[in-house]
């Protein structure tokens, strides 16, 4: 079944339910009168302030760290380092080794006696002021002992003791953590790669390439920052995370603080993209701090700390060979990748380009694959998930070469996806990476993005411009994507190595009031949680949607969770409630026949109402709710209570799919890139609210469109990080954008009853090759194949200059 | 220790305060005006737009003695009676939020775009915000709530006038 959803052209169109409608969010009241409670704004009083002292080199040996002045300084209380600490700073986990032999350094909070990059912190300083802390930090005086820096991933994946290679960290003895191989041959799932790569270098086309996905910043709003009260029973902590429950498993399993004696908070977070997915050297100091004091200690980043030692995404180079017959049929995909993991294995970062890995095939239904991944230790930022995390990269390589086989064809790009992807009466699909997908309609999204974009009439442009020789070139880029979403079904992930499960839990208490609360283990931090999981919850009940309060992010408050990542939280945080509200229907329904004096099975509930049929006998849920409270009168043999509780662990994945187009105008002089036009149509399954959908949708695409032509972390040779400031690492503004022409379609799920198939990720993953396949289009009568990115002026232009001399 | 008085959000404050301290943690700090949030330390993201004497400003990139004899406006000060400034309900009804974080600051920069100009074209808008970042909604109901909150402005105006 497909259904084209439009947003309805009022404000609040008249409707029966709560699913589709476009409800303004409850969270903004707060938001937009500046009512917001940041981690930043809290203090407890006699609270301290830390500063860290980070290390300005990539790699060198700790010879002495002198904080005496530091230590002497007016209004500051200590100045403490790793040494220090040592018994109880704990070490930051890695909750996803991806082989049994991965190579990992142990990662402590405040290095000891080695820095392993720029940014590392050294020692902390405490004092009764931000400002004296600060102050203080400048005056610890560390000795450093530079070290070879291993900052290039290819150089640093060939890099051993043996040949003078410099290693990130010495005493393992090769940069190589992991290698994780998916063969399709061994896995059973398709055939041999390697067959189909000889049989088309036979007698098809065999097109290899290699892409490089620069390392880029989550670059969230809101600076990280933490508090931690250890005072009375429990140590409380305040973070600006997407992870309150996975930071108290891993505080109390690194520290040895048993998991009830932590409480850890998300209050309002600004912002986060994977980012703010990790347990930080910074959030486990603080811990240590408050521990060691017995004091409140509060520590907020700067943007540049921010920049320097948050982590980072994406950095890998991929390898690619794609085999196809002389028709155009795709027969196999062999991918050849090195990620980069920065200094130390982050949560989830070796695991990264596993999530990937699933992901090659996109679309389309060719039989053979094989995906062969290193991941290696640099001396730079670890680095972990980024919107998307593993899957932009795979979506961007498939993308790209499904342009470059086109234009080795000589067909229009659009017709070899057709020829080549799987069509909507093949689903349920198991792929050659061996998902099933369980619903999609390319055909219709593509035929409707086709239509909206004017795809003939800018062709016939482009052909204008090219034979008029403009200076001004058109280019037309296509990605027609899917993903993977809904992380995640516990025993796949427990079958891939990851520490935890993929489930999530709700509550939802029935108020004696009416009035409805609903507890999410899902963590937000700019979602719209609130009013979206209103929406469900209003609707499963029949309850006003005003009368739903939805809590979330406190450990103590929904003490069951697994947080926010991986667009997971409609399809799997949403879906528990929705189980859980269907569950208080259930224990309501024998009390209201109960109350209505009528068998069980002749009543019904529909609109919030048990009505018995053939009466107009009813009771509102609201009324069983008040009746369960005061429990003078209920049936034998039931609990006076109508709460549930519901933890849901998916089945499957869930697949969004989408057309993407983007038009590009490319000044051949100067290598200026501009945005003409922008189209995509989503498919994200039942859509709750369209209003807050379109929103993730935007946000996607400005940060795709950002990788491809604007932002990456610079590194200098010394390993000294260049884009250290937002004046450097470039963040677009609405001036650098477009207003984009943005659709929905719904083939629900089938693996969560509503439907839903996640929509956090599909703009980042699906525009950053629509942006290059149209520059790389643009410039194809110049003998331009590839501008890597950020496709800045400067790079564009070398392309033209290098394309038009070959 | 440097002696200031000005007015914030329509109340009279007088204070010492240290002469490097920034307006920005001036508000925040000593005046709990925590709706003014910091984004970065270069004035380049702007969270922490406020009006000075009825124009925008970032804030962290103003010293608190620099306010001295001055007007300050916070997110916190344009409400009136309860009743939502015309682009808070132009945010809030467009969707041009998600985290909130740059909202503040987003609010007080258009306030001050459509104080210059009441009628601004789409580009005029992006050029007006381009020294506020926002990470979450790639401004496209920005834009669409900076030109909702000037219909309705206008409307209001000009229904005033009949």
């Amino acid at each position: 079944m497909t259904t084209t959803e439009e947003a309805p052209a009022t404000a609040e169109a008249a409707h029966d339910g709560e699913i589709g409608r476009d409800r303004r969010r409850k969270e903004d009241r707060r938001l937009i009168t500046g009512r917001t409670r940041w981690t930043d704004n809290i203090a407890p009083p006699g609270t301290l302030h830390l500063a860290m002292v980070r290390s300005p080199y990539a790699h060198a040996n700790i010879s002495g760290i002198d904080t005496r002045a530091a230590a002497q300084s007016p209004n500051v209380v200590a100045v403490l380092t790793g040494a220090d600490l040592a018994d109880t700073q704990g070490v930051l986990a890695n909750a996803w080794p991806i082989t049994p032999d991965q190579v990992a350094p142990e990662h402590k909070p405040i290095a000891v006696d080695r820095v392993a990059f720029a940014g590392e912190i050294v020692a902390v300083v405490v004092a009764r002021s931000a400002a004296t802390a600060a102050d203080a930090a400048e005056l610890v005086d560390v000795d450093y002992d530079p070290l070879p820096a291993a900052l290039d991933l290819r150089a640093a994946a060939d890099a051993t003791p043996e040949n003078g290679g410099a290693i990130a960290h010495p005493g393992l003895g090769t940069n190589n953590s992991a290698r994780w191989i998916f063969d399709s041959g061994e896995a059973g799932t398709g055939g041999n790669v390697e067959d189909a790569i000889a049989a088309a270098r036979t007698d098809g086309i065999v097109i290899e390439r290699e892409y490089r996905q620069q390392r880029l910043i989550p670059a969230f709003m809101e600076p990280r920052s933490v508090v931690v009260d250890p005072t009375g029973e429990q140590i409380t902590m305040w973070s600006a995370t997407q992870i309150p429950h996975i930071t108290r498993f891993l505080l109390a399993a690194t520290t040895g603080v048993p998991e009830s004696k932590i409480r850890v908070i998300a209050p309002d977070v600004g912002g986060g993209f994977g980012g703010k997915l990790q347990t930080t050297p910074e959030e486990w100091t603080a811990f240590a701090v408050a521990r060691r004091l017995g004091k409140p200690v509060k520590y907020t980043e700067t943007r540049s700390e921010s920049l320097l030692a948050a982590h980072h995404g994406r950095d890998q180079w991929q390898k690619l060979t794609l085999a196809a017959r002389a028709d155009g049929t795709v027969t196999g995909l062999k991918v050849e990748l090195l990620a980069d993991l920065g200094a130390y294995v982050a949560l989830v970062g070796g695991g990264v380009p596993v999530l990937g890995a699933f992901m090659y095939n996109a679309i389309y239904k060719f039989p053979a694959y094989r995906f062969d991944c290193r991941t290696v230790l640099t001396n730079k930022t670890w680095t972990d998930a980024y919107r998307g995390a593993g899957r932009p990269e795979a979506t961007f390589a498939i993308e790209r070469l499904m342009d470059e086989l086109a234009v080795e064809l000589g067909r229009d790009p659009l017709e070899v996806r057709r020829q080549n992807w799987i069509t909507h009466d093949e689903f349920p699909f198991t792929t050659v990476a061996g998902l099933t997908y369980d619903s999609g309609d390319y055909e219709s999204a593509t035929a409707q993005a086709v239509d909206a974009f004017g795809y003939e009439d800018l062709r016939a442009e482009q052909a204008r411009r090219r034979t008029e020789g403009d200076p001004v070139q058109l280019g037309i880029g296509i990605s027609t994507f899917t993903e993977m979403c809904g992380l995640a079904p516990s025993r796949v992930l427990g079958s891939l190595d990851y520490g935890a499960g993929g489930w999530e839990h709700a509550e939802i208490r029935m108020l004696p009031t009416g009035k409805v609360e609903v507890v999410t283990g899902s963590s937000a931090h700019g979602q719209g949680h609130e009013t979206a999981f209103s929406q469900i919850v209003a609707d499963r009940l029949g309850v006003p949607f005003e009368d739903v309060e939805v809590l979330h992010g406190d450990t103590q408050v929904a003490p069951r969770g697994l947080d926010t990542y991986g667009s997971r939280s409609l399809t799997v945080g949403g879906e528990a409630l929705a189980l859980a509200a269907d569950k208080v229907v259930a224990k309501a329904k024998p009390w209201a026949a109960h109350l209505l004096e009528a068998s069980a099975d002749d009543v019904e509930f529909a609109h919030g109402k048990f009505t018995v049929a053939g009466t107009s006998e009813a009771k509102t849920i609201q009324e069983i709710a008040l009746a369960a409270f005061a429990a003078h009168d209920y049936p034998e043999g039931i609990e006076p209570s109508i709460d549930a509780e519901v933890t849901f662990d998916p089945v499957n994945f869930s697949f969004p799919h989408g057309t993407h187009l983007c038009a590009v105008e490319v000044d051949t002089e100067t290598g200026a890139v501009r945005l003409r036009k922008y189209v995509c149509v989503d498919d994200v399954g039942t859509v709750i609210n369209p209003l807050i959908v379109a929103g993730q949708v935007h946000g996607g695409l400005a940060q795709g469109i950002a990788q491809a032509l604007w932002e990456e972390a610079v590194y200098d040779d010394a390993g000294t990080l260049l884009t250290g400031t937002l004046a450097d690492y470039l963040v677009p503004s609405a001036a650098d954008l477009i207003s984009f022409d943005t659709a929905i379609r719904s083939t629900p799920a089938t693996s969560n009853s509503l439907g839903a198939k996640g929509v956090g990720e599909a703009g980042t993953i699906a525009s950053t090759p629509a942006v290059v396949n149209a520059v790389v289009d643009a410039l194809r009568p110049y003998g331009v194949h590839d501008v890597e990115m950020p496709c800045t002026p400067a790079r564009v232009w070398r392309a033209i200059q290098d394309g038009s001399a070959s | 220790m440097t002696r200031i008085e000005l007015t914030v959000d329509g109340a009279k404050v007088v204070d010492d305060v240290e002469p490097r301290l920034l307006l920005v943690q001036y508000l925040r700090e000593q005046l709990g005006k925590t709706g003014t949030v910091i984004g970065c330390d270069t004035a380049s993201c702007g969270a922490c737009t406020v009006h000075l004497d009825g124009h925008s400003v970032k804030s962290c990139n103003v010293l608190a003695v620099q306010a001295d004899g001055a007007e300050v406006t916070t997110i916190e000060g344009i409400a009136t009676n309860g009743e939502l400034h015309p682009l808070q309900e132009a945010f809030r009804e467009c969707h041009a939020l998600q985290c909130g974080f740059c909202t503040p600051g987003m609010i007080m920069q258009s306030a001050d775009l459509l104080a210059e100009n009441p009628h601004p074209t789409e580009a005029q808008i992006r050029e007006g915000l381009e020294g506020n970042l926002c990470r979450c909604t790639g401004y496209q109901n920005i834009v669409r709530a900076v030109r909702y909150a000037a219909d309705a402005t206008s409307a209001t105006t000009d229904g005033g006038a009949a």
